[in-house]
């Protein structure tokens, strides 16, 4: 156990320098710098400006620099927000990506677990078809189309939700809603295909025969086992609903982590970019270690190894 | 020996009829390539132009001269769907092809090789995949200043992984089998066996695995050019058309809901034939039955 989490700890240290360097390279690529995309700026200010940012070194050092950032915690500043650092400016975002995110993942397990469930208890009938069908067509309705149309009709027609935007206290509906649904799709169509699969296993036959309820054979011995590919799937989806989906924080217009790396990308702020890129490749390590001790916790057959 | 290409054809074959004895398979077949001819000569057949304007007459109903009406300004919407559509399709059928090639490549390598180069890959896809890769999908599309080639390139570059482990599990599989092990005693030479005898036994798997890829990669697409970073207007694609599409949904729904109907039946066809393959491939795992 200690060697593997020492071994999936640095690897995810390799993965975030990784994601450090490769996004450096890739900023740097970006035509035009940070600078020199302002206008109106003196030829003394620009390189003013780059001497306190560092940008007159060599590459190789202002890699360095970003590397010594994130090894010590000391962030830098953004280029664009001046005198914001860029934690700071992570810290506003995350909060409205991570609410919208946690209310995702709730509809979506609240819709798609009892959904899935539904069709496996129930196979080939009338309740299977509707719902393996709900879930199908959730799989195919991309959330740039299902986003629209349920602001359409919430926000605009029945006027229950702002439209766009984050002030009120109900802001994170629409887009939770809008998320949700997609990813319940893919959560339902899951559980009934690994649900149906542990009901025809061995051990749930022996719990049948030793006269366990069917209630308890179906959620205290199917349901932790089918669990697992549910979880290996919602490691990385949480990861990416709590960070904010990039089209959706669009549609909704919400001032989430995506919209601030979407602004970074195209002004060429290459500071908040590797930050926010850094921090999204953290919460994936983590998440995807997280799942991996639950799995191992929750089907004895799972050793963890490094 | 002669025989032998008539052999590897014979599993594909009848892979095939298993999925067509299936309506909805045939269905999803059938419509996918009515409406890859539809876009393919559509545009071309149309009396309009899919950038041309017509500023007199803006945003129009559904009428005979224009089936599915026009945008705000004046531009067919049927026009612009199909050639949207063709745009959508190459993108995917394309990025899904640099991945596959790149997963079938790497996953081979690594198979063949076995050991500790086998770790190593693997472990280096391991760490792939914990890249936070539509982040370097937009940087990459900020740097290229969205050049159509280059959206499949990048969309292709960031698909592979998966591909990659499904043909390594295959051929760590395949390698020990008796029927390699018979080739490689009777003589056969180290290309004669990965072209004959490999290639053909994962090609199940691949194209199992590329049909269940191309709805992500247009997925991927569409979010790029919705969010304004790949196709760019006056160009389309079905996500430049939906984001049109949503900001004029207000006053004119249809332009949101037509093209988002032709993306999302697209989707569904695609999804349903790739279920389709892997249950004729692999009658064990029959996910209807």
């Amino acid at each position: 156990m200690i060697r593997f989490l020492v071994s999936r700890i640095v690897q995810g240290l390799v993965v975030i320098f990784a994601v450090i360097t490769i996004t450096f390279t890739l900023s740097k690529l970006v035509p035009g710098g940070a600078v020199r995309n302002e206008r109106n700026v003196t030829e003394e200010a620009r390189k003013a400006q780059e001497e306190y940012y560092g940008l007159n070194k060599p590459w190789i050092v202002q890699l360095g620099l970003q590397l010594k950032h994130y090894a010590t915690l000391d962030l830098p500043d953004s280029y664009h927000y001046k005198g914001r650092g860029v934690d700071e400016i992570i810290a506003s975002g995350f909060p409205v990506s991570a609410a919208v995110g946690v209310a995702a993942l709730l509809i979506a397990l609240a819709i798609g677990v009892p959904l899935g469930a539904l069709a496996a208890l129930r196979p080939n009938t009338l309740e299977d078809r509707a719902s393996t069908f709900a879930a199908t067509l959730g799989i195919c309705t991309p959330s740039m189309v299902l986003g629209p149309l349920i602001a359409m009709l919430f926000g605009l027609k029945l006027r229950w939700f702002n439209v766009a935007g984050w002030f009120d206290s109900s802001d994170w509906v629409l887009p939770a809603l809008t998320l949700g649904i997609i990813y319940s799709a893919y959560i339902a169509r899951l559980t009934r295909g690994s649900l149906r699969e542990t009901l025809a296993q061995e051990f749930i036959r022996t719990a049948r025969a030793k006269g366990s309820s069917e209630t308890s054979v179906v959620f205290l011995h199917a349901m932790k086992l089918a669990s697992l590919p549910v979880l290996n799937y919602l490691g990385p989806a949480a990861a990416g609903l709590l960070t904010g989906s990039f089209i959706v924080e669009t549609i909704f217009q919400l001032p989430g982590l995506g919209q601030f790396f979407i602004a970074a990308a195209t002004n060429g702020d290459h500071q908040l970019t590797i930050a926010i890129s850094t921090f999204y490749a953290a919460l994936i390590v983590g998440f995807n270690l997280f799942v991996d001790i639950l799995q191992a916790a929750l089907n004895p057959r799972i050793r963890l190894q490094a | 020996m002669s025989s032998k290409p008539q052999q590897s054809l014979s599993p594909m074959r009848a892979a095939w009829q298993r999925l067509m004895r299936q309506r909805l398979n045939a269905w999803a077949f059938w419509f996918l390539v009515v409406l890859a001819v539809l876009c393919g000569v559509g545009p071309e057949l149309s009396p309009y132009d899919q950038a041309g304007q017509d500023l007199e007459l803006k945003a129009t109903n559904p009428s005979i001269a224009h089936w599915l009406g026009t945008d705000p300004l004046g531009r067919d919407m049927l026009t612009r769907i199909l050639h949207g559509g063709r745009v959508s399709l190459e993108v995917g059928l394309l990025a899904t092809a640099v991945a596959s090639i790149i997963g079938v490549f790497y996953g081979m390598i690594s198979g063949l090789a076995g050991g500790r180069i086998d770790a190593a890959m693997m472990r280096v896809v391991d760490i792939l995949y914990a890249f936070p890769f539509i982040n370097f999908v937009i940087l990459l599309m900020v740097i290229v200043g969205r050049e159509f080639w280059l959206i499949f390139v990048a969309i292709g570059a960031v698909e592979w992984l998966t591909m990659a482990r499904v043909v390594r599990g295959q051929v760590l599989a395949l390698k020990n089998l008796e029927f390699i092990i018979a080739a490689r005693a009777s003589g056969a030479g180290f290309w004669h066996i990965v072209w004959k005898h490999l290639l053909p036994n994962v090609m199940g798997p691949v194209i199992i695995y590329s049909s269940l890829t191309v709805p992500g990669v247009m997925l991927l697409e569409a979010a790029l050019s919705f969010l304004g970073l790949g196709i760019q207007p006056p160009d389309a694609s079905w996500g430049v058309l939906i984001r049109e599409g949503a900001n004029a949904m207000e006053t004119y729904p249809w332009l949101l809901l037509y093209p988002g109907i032709f993306f999302s039946a697209t989707l569904l066809a695609l999804n349903l034939l790739g279920d389709g393959l892997r249950d004729a491939f692999d009658p064990k795992s029959m996910s209807q039955q």
